[in-house]
């Protein structure tokens, strides 16, 4: 059914060269609305470096990327973001001298006009801030609070609130839980699986086998840069996908 | 129990950020106070505490540029010689007979292109560190000075220049005597001041500049242009020191070749005991005007007592440590263990 329309996002042909080292070379990802996609690799595969490229971080050497069916070409990552394309990186990029909210809002601040003077609407960024956690059901004691006050887990969840504050479409994350505790883990997951239901595409990088079976619906593999398997979660087992991520089919 | 125990908490929270913003100005008003014991008739005549405003008039400039500068995890040592090269431009304008209101102006210019100089050359050039192109700059500077000027000092403006650094604002209509007005430099502080405060605080940019500092990868990519605001934050630092200028012009009444020699590390040396971390990210305006004042309190104080300038720069240097030893301490008790 949802191969008839187009995929909410799509990499075609992507090479991405770094001096003479070829870290992509003809890589293929699609992703559709309300679907996750796991995109598994060892390290130096490629994941990184292709997020980068789809987020508008990086400029593909070669290939083009396709969004809604037309082609789009991202010179920053704010672009990505115009586009509805949001990105929660690995290290989180968020800023621990500023509060949560600021950080949801960080280069998309909400202003207000005093006379010729445009200034930060910290009331409104206050307000918004509270629905939107309240939405996502995160629980932190302020919207004030600094991040660098924050545990893993929250920290985890300011970063997905701030890649969902602005209607995205299509959410990447990269190694979502990699740094939290066990018990936070299940909460990222539920948060993965509310996004999906509400229509986003998200992508998931990860090499812990439980986040990709619990959350993805298909997964795909990359290899010294290049597409090496892919499949529906149904069609495969974790003993395949480990196979995978080593070069082995 | 649990209940007194998260009260006592939330109170810790409250207070934190109140210590962390003023907690400097207590050290401020603990120095007045020692100091108004010590030198009870003089330190707070109306005489002496112009005179510490007028002081710290052209560093308070330097500081709040190299302030912006420390905020983003970068440092200026150029001003002091942005500066020198502005008051020498000014005076060789002065000197060729051009109307105030040009002369005016171009120190801020040039302080500005100077600034726009070590912006461009730090992101364009991708230096390693700000460190080394503001020190490469801190020669090029002063020599361009010397160069333009001849190295000899150049003396003699009109009281239209001189008007920001010399002039004085008449309080006898508020039944005050002659000698109790109020000099021009001061407002023009407290009017930086106030609009650096609203910039830092309020708009855009100003929260940009403490992302970068706090992390400058979150910055980029949240889509801030990274370079673009580091080229502003150093050509307005430029821009300050040209104020600096223009009010060291107004007091001195001369462009010399010594103007500003090592300023770079008062104003350095202001935002430290501020509260300025020199790894970014924090800070505040009030910090740094804290610290301003702090240091020319204690010079003043110091000279009011005929203490030597040698010790002086003993009690300087302490105050640094301490003032830094006092900001490890806080951020024991305010971060998270």
């Amino acid at each position: 059914m949802s191969t008839t329309i187009n995929p909410l996002l799509e990499a075609k042909g992507i090479t991405k060269y770094f001096g003479t080292i070829t870290a992509l070379e003809n890589v293929n990802l699609k992703v559709h609305a309300g679907e996750c996609l796991g995109v598994v690799g060892d390290n130096g595969a490629g994941k990184s470096t292709l997020m980068k490229v789809l987020s508008g971080l990086y400029k593909p050497s070669s290939g083009a990327l396709f969004f809604q069916g037309k082609e789009e070409i991202l010179e920053s990552p704010r672009d990505s973001q115009n586009l509805g394309l949001e990105m929660v990186y690995q290290d989180l990029a968020l800023a621990g001298n500023l509060p949560i909210g600021e950080n949801i809002f960080l280069g998309r601040e909400p202003t207000k006009n005093l006379g010729f003077l445009k200034l930060l609407d910290f009331n409104k960024i206050k307000e918004l801030t509270n629905a939107h956690l309240d939405k996502l059901k995160i629980n932190v004691k302020s919207a004030d609070q600094k991040v660098e006050e924050l545990s893993g887990g929250q920290r985890q969840a300011v970063a997905i609130a701030r890649s969902t504050a602005f209607n995205a479409k299509v959410v990447i994350m990269d190694e979502p839980t990699a740094a939290l505790a066990i018990k936070e883990v299940g909460k990222v997951l539920d948060l993965i699986n509310s996004l999906k239901k509400t229509g986003v595409g998200v992508i998931v990088i990860s090499h812990r086998m439980d986040d990709i079976f619990t959350v993805c619906d298909r997964v795909m593999a990359l290899f010294q840069g290049t597409n090496f398997a892919e499949a529906k979660l149904s069609n495969t087992s974790r003993d395949e996908v480990i196979g995978w991520i080593m070069g082995k089919k | 129990m649990e209940d007194k125990d998260k009260k006592i908490e939330s109170l810790h929270l409250k207070l934190i950020p109140y210590f962390e913003k003023y907690g400097i100005l207590l050290l401020l008003v603990l120095m007045i106070l020692v100091m108004h014991i010590l030198q009870p008739d003089v330190f707070l005549s109306w005489r002496n505490v112009t005179n510490v405003f007028k002081q710290i008039s052209w560093q308070s400039m330097l500081a709040l540029g190299v302030f912006m500068v420390i905020v983003t995890a970068g440092i200026d040592l150029s001003v002091g010689s942005i500066m020198m090269l502005s008051l020498m431009i000014l005076a060789v304008v002065a000197k060729a007979g051009a109307p105030w209101f040009i002369v005016v102006l171009t120190p801020l210019i040039a302080g500005f292109l100077c600034g726009l100089f070590n912006g461009l050359g730090i992101t364009l050039l991708r230096m390693p560190h700000p460190f080394i192109m503001t020190l490469g700059t801190l020669y090029i500077f002063r020599g361009a000075g010397n160069l333009i000027s001849g190295g000899t000092p150049i003396s003699g403006f009109t009281d239209e220049v001189r008007y920001l650094g010399h002039g004085r604002i008449d309080l006898q209509w508020l039944g005050l005597e002659k000698s109790q007005y109020l000099p021009v430099s001061l407002v023009l502080i407290a009017i930086v001041y106030i609009i650096f405060w609203i910039f830092l605080n309020k708009s855009k940019t100003g929260k940009w500049i403490y992302a970068i500092g706090g992390n400058p990868n979150a910055a980029r990519a949240s889509g801030i242009n990274v370079n673009k605001i580091l080229v502003i934050v150093y050509s307005l630092c430029g821009f300050l020191s040209g104020i600096g200028a223009l009010i060291l012009a107004g007091r001195t009444d001369s462009g010399y070749p010594n103007a500003g020699l090592q300023s770079e590390l008062d104003a350095i040396a202001a935002c430290i005991i501020g509260g300025a971390s020199f790894f970014g990210g924090r800070g505040t305006v009030l910090g740094v005007f804290a610290g301003v004042m702090i240091m020319g309190i204690l010079r003043n104080g110091l000279n009011l007592m005929d203490v030597s300038s040698f010790w002086q720069q003993v009690l300087i240097g302490s105050i640094i440590v301490l003032a830094v030893y006092i900001d490890v301490l806080r951020r024991d008790i305010g971060t998270r263990k």
